[in-house]
């Protein structure tokens, strides 16, 4: 099993495309911090131009930290039509290059198979977190350096003292994987149904992108499909950068992905365990 | 009933598409050390067999045993004893041929040494390539690899399916003399699937037509060949004066058709040499016998009739 996922892992990363995501990342993160190194104190004075009336803001509120959680609430929205780009292609790429008769002529099992290339889709997905956390936390580090954290809702501020944030952070990025992981899931599950990979890209961005306009449009019919839209979910990590933390929210938000992981897995694994092999 | 010498038995072997009916209550028997050649027009069933046979599509009905064990039941076992071709040959693009030779071994289980890999290379006469990708390859280079990745493991039964497509007339007889070579002493067992009848004719020892999914003849190539008489072409230098001392002989009714400077005739096999002599010993020339009686004839003879 192991050497089956090393050979997925292998092949997932000796295409091209799966670079695509970590360029965009490496160049649009690195321009963000070029921003916020010119412009970021406009910003945020902007942003805190309220605030600046009633209260005295003393340190660095312009931090690696308060710029992380910038990107993270921009880019995390976008993340996930990278990861359809490489998910998208894990089954039905093997169709459109006629390999999966190299691979399921072989003596390994259908489910081995299935397992082995979730996983590097997994991993891929995990990786782009860790390069994202890496060029956003850690480059903003190094540039900007460590402060509090200023945190920004409609109906409330929080600031976040600089020793009570990294390791929210790291949870928000391990949610974020979750997350992604759904997303993952999705497209690998509609890369089983067909022979091409661009069926599966676009689907999934579909799916995505209406639920996200479901999600926004704040009707009450849309209120009561809500909670059933895992969209609504990949966005929690913002959970973690409450005061006091909601466990049981956060927790209930787990459960939710980590279900739509599971029955995602489980139908491709169903379809491709009987899936007539005809490419 | 399976015995010690069967390799491969397909027994009412079923498989639809919605409505169409791609293999038709199927039976055929491979024996051990058999060339088998497979042999059926174009939408007759070979590639859909041949996917059922590697499990890559499953059955409605029927049975497959592999080396006397049910397909269905102990897969990973029978492939770890097949190598195939399936169609035409398809690799991972973005990586070298190597690479898609040591990724496939490690598939399949097996601990392949770099030796065995360039071993296999220089066989198939792309060792000075390895290290080039797939995506620069023809697609008679592929095919020679497809052969390559088949005997990857050293598997005891190779299926290959028209396993000469693509390469140049000198690839064709490469190939062909490798199956052979394979059969005869590596002592392997060959399930050949193939559009040119005159390579299953040459290497194959036993054979299977079908068509509409279903069996149509099976059995020993040379005794399927020899049911009937032979059509052999006699090519004359003056076709008048063949005619003419070819009258009121017991060879003018066995002429079947006169065209330019051709006598063809129906002949048993022992006759042609008496033929020929008869004409030679008339003074009239012969520049060529050819015979007729092919694989491809018995082969359109046979379909025809079936449709």
């Amino acid at each position: 099993m192991l050497t089956l996922f090393k050979i997925e892992f292998l092949k997932v990363f000796k295409k091209w495309r799966t670079y695509i995501g970590f360029i965009a990342v490496g160049v649009l993160v690195p321009l963000v911090h070029l921003a916020m190194y010119l412009e970021g104190q406009n910003s945020l004075d902007f942003i805190t131009r309220d605030l600046q009336n009633s209260f005295l803001l003393v340190g660095n509120l312009l931090n690696g930290y308060w710029i992380s959680y910038i990107i993270l609430n921009v880019i995390a929205v976008h993340i996930p039509f990278l990861i359809t780009l490489v998910a998208g292609d894990l089954l039905a790429g093997e169709a459109t290059a006629g390999t999966y008769r190299l691979l399921i002529t072989r003596p390994i099992s259908r489910m081995e198979i299935i397992i082995s290339k979730f996983l590097a889709g997994f991993a891929y997905s995990a990786l782009l977190i860790l390069w994202l956390a890496i060029m956003s936390l850690g480059l903003g580090l190094v540039i900007f350096g460590a402060g509090e954290l200023l945190v920004v809702r409609s109906e409330l501020i929080i600031i976040f003292d600089k020793t009570d944030v990294l390791w929210r952070f790291l949870l928000a990025y391990g949610f974020a994987i979750l997350g992604m992981t759904v997303v993952c899931s999705l497209a690998f599950f509609f890369s089983s149904l067909v022979e091409n990979a661009i069926g599966p890209i676009i689907t999934t961005m579909a799916v995505i992108i209406i639920f996200i306009i479901i999600s926004a449009i704040d009707v009450d019919i849309f209120r009561m499909v809500k909670p059933y839209l895992f969209t609504n979910y990949i966005l929690k990590w913002r959970d973690f950068f409450n005061d006091p933390l909601d466990t049981n929210q956060i927790l209930n938000s787990i459960f939710v992905l980590s279900g739509h992981i599971i029955t995602l897995f489980g139908i491709t694994a169903i379809i491709f365990q009987k899936k007539d092999i005809l490419s | 009933m399976n015995d010690f010498n069967t390799v491969i038995e397909i027994s009412n072997l079923n498989k639809r598409f919605k409505s169409i009916v791609a293999v038709n209550n199927l039976n055929l028997k491979v024996l051990k050390g058999d060339v088998f050649g497979f042999l059926g027009p174009n939408g007759a069933g070979k590639s859909t067999t041949i996917r059922l046979l590697l499990s890559l599509i499953a059955p409605n009905s029927g049975t497959i045993n592999i080396f006397g064990n049910s397909l269905k039941e102990h897969r990973k076992m029978i492939l770890a004893r097949v190598g195939a071709i399936v169609e035409k040959p398809d690799f991972y693009n973005y990586l070298s041929a190597y690479k898609n030779l040591e990724i496939l071994a490690k598939i399949s289980g097996i601990e392949v040494k770099q030796t065995r890999i360039f071993e296999l290379l220089e066989l198939v006469g792309l060792k000075e390539r390895y290290k080039s990708k797939i995506k620069t390859y023809s697609h008679g280079m592929k095919q020679r690899l497809g052969i390559a990745q088949a005997l990857l493991h050293d598997p005891e039964l190779i299926i290959l399916d028209e396993p000469t497509t693509g390469l140049d007339p000198f690839g064709m007889k490469e190939i062909r003399d490798l199956i052979i070579r394979l059969s005869k002493e590596e002592k392997k067992t060959i399930f050949l699937s193939s559009h040119i009848l005159s390579e299953i004719e040459m290497i194959a020892d036993r054979m299977v037509i079908i068509n509409k999914g279903s069996t149509i003849v099976e059995g020993d190539v040379k005794e399927l060949l020899n049911t009937d008489s032979l059509k052999v072409i006699f090519e004359v230098n003056d076709i008048d004066t063949s005619k003419s001392v070819l009258e009121n002989t017991k060879w003018y009714k066995k002429i079947t058709s006169i065209t330019g400077n051709n006598l063809t005739f129906t002949l048993e096999q022992n006759e042609i040499s008496e033929i020929n002599r008869f004409l030679v010993e008339k003074e009239i020339a012969v520049s060529a016998v050819i015979p007729k009686r092919s694989l491809e004839e018995y082969f359109l003879k046979i379909t025809s009739e079936a449709n």
